[in-house]
């Protein structure tokens, strides 16, 4: 089955992703894609200890996720892939034209130069861009940290302000 | 605020930090100061709002500050938890529990004359054990 939600989100494995979406979607493995955790052994590990038993991780730089993309599809279970931040989600939807449909912001937190959107999504300028040249793929973009939460759409999200 | 503590007792006394989603660790340090005054042993982090660099910088910070040496944290695959576990690898004093809950905290809490390390051996045993079901569970059909 294609791939259940392709999510952006700086804490990558962490309580929304393995319960939050994980339980309702009954997902079954993560795809990590970040090219510095795809060859670090002790991030994987650290990040495979993370996961609830039923559930599996698979690491992957963005070229080799690109390549792999419909191999996941026809992964019977369901899946997500996961980027830690909006840079790698734009090399990705680039490396693979028009397979990736659909992109979840969940979690861009505060930082030096982000200006708040929401009150998970901080942005740089060049982030914004990063989001749009998302769009311009022709993939639909939506901020949502949790499934019980509204899908705000990309226009929205940038013209909304949030504090920290 | 991402940090904070139950009372005014100095530092040196701060024998855990409890790090959790939302409100989780101020409210449960709140109910072991309601049950026995003994709060102010613990300190509270949230990871609201913070990515994962600031939660272990924040969790880093509160472990120089206090000298704590027992970290709790609310759920096994939260950012708390890999925070700390990231952290632990350059700090290899420091004990890290997960999935806390009160009555865990509370014995923790009532240990205070030993050694945290060896608190947590009963400890923990009390929070396990504290998971029970009552009344008729229905069977599975």
């Amino acid at each position: 089955m294609p791939i259940a939600l392709y999510r952006i989100d700086d804490r990558l494995i962490h309580g929304q992703v393995v319960v939050g979406w994980g339980q309702p979607l009954e997902l079954r493995f993560i795809v990590l894609v970040d090219d510095d955790v795809a060859s670090s052994e002790w991030e994987q590990e650290l990040y495979r200890m993370g996961v609830p038993p039923e559930m599996s991780v698979h690491f992957h730089t963005v070229d080799d996720a690109a390549a792999r993309l419909a191999e996941f599809d026809r992964n019977p279970q369901p899946g997500i892939v996961l980027v830690g931040d909006i840079g790698t989600m734009e090399r990705l939807v680039k490396a693979a034209p028009g397979h990736i449909r659909t992109v979840n912001v969940g979690g861009v937190h505060h930082s030096p130069g982000r200006t708040g959107r929401l009150r998970y999504v901080f942005l740089t300028g060049a982030e914004e861009a990063g989001l749009r040249a998302i769009e311009a793929q022709g993939v639909e973009v939506t901020a949502q940290d949790v499934p019980t939460a509204r899908a705000v759409p990309l226009s929205e999200l940038l013209a909304s302000s949030a504090s920290a | 605020m991402t940090e904070s503590s139950a009372g005014t007792t100095a530092a040196s006394t701060v024998r855990g930090i409890v790090a959790g989603h939302g409100t989780f660790a101020s409210g449960i340090i709140s109910a072991v100061e309601q049950i026995t005054g003994r709060g102010a042993q613990f300190i509270a982090v949230s990871n609201t709002g913070l990515c994962l660099d600031d939660i272990q910088g924040t969790l880093a910070q509160a472990l120089d500050r206090t000298g704590a040496r027992v970290i709790f944290t609310d759920l096994p695959a939260g950012s708390c938890t890999m925070a700390v576990r990231r952290m632990i690898r350059e700090r290899p004093g420091v004990l890290l529990v997960t999935g806390v809950n009160l009555s865990l905290l509370l014995d923790f809490a009532m240990q205070d004359h030993e050694d945290p390390a060896q608190a947590l051996q009963s400890a923990l045993d009390r929070g396990r054990a504290s998971m029970v079901v009552h009344g008729a569970v229905p069977a599975v059909a």
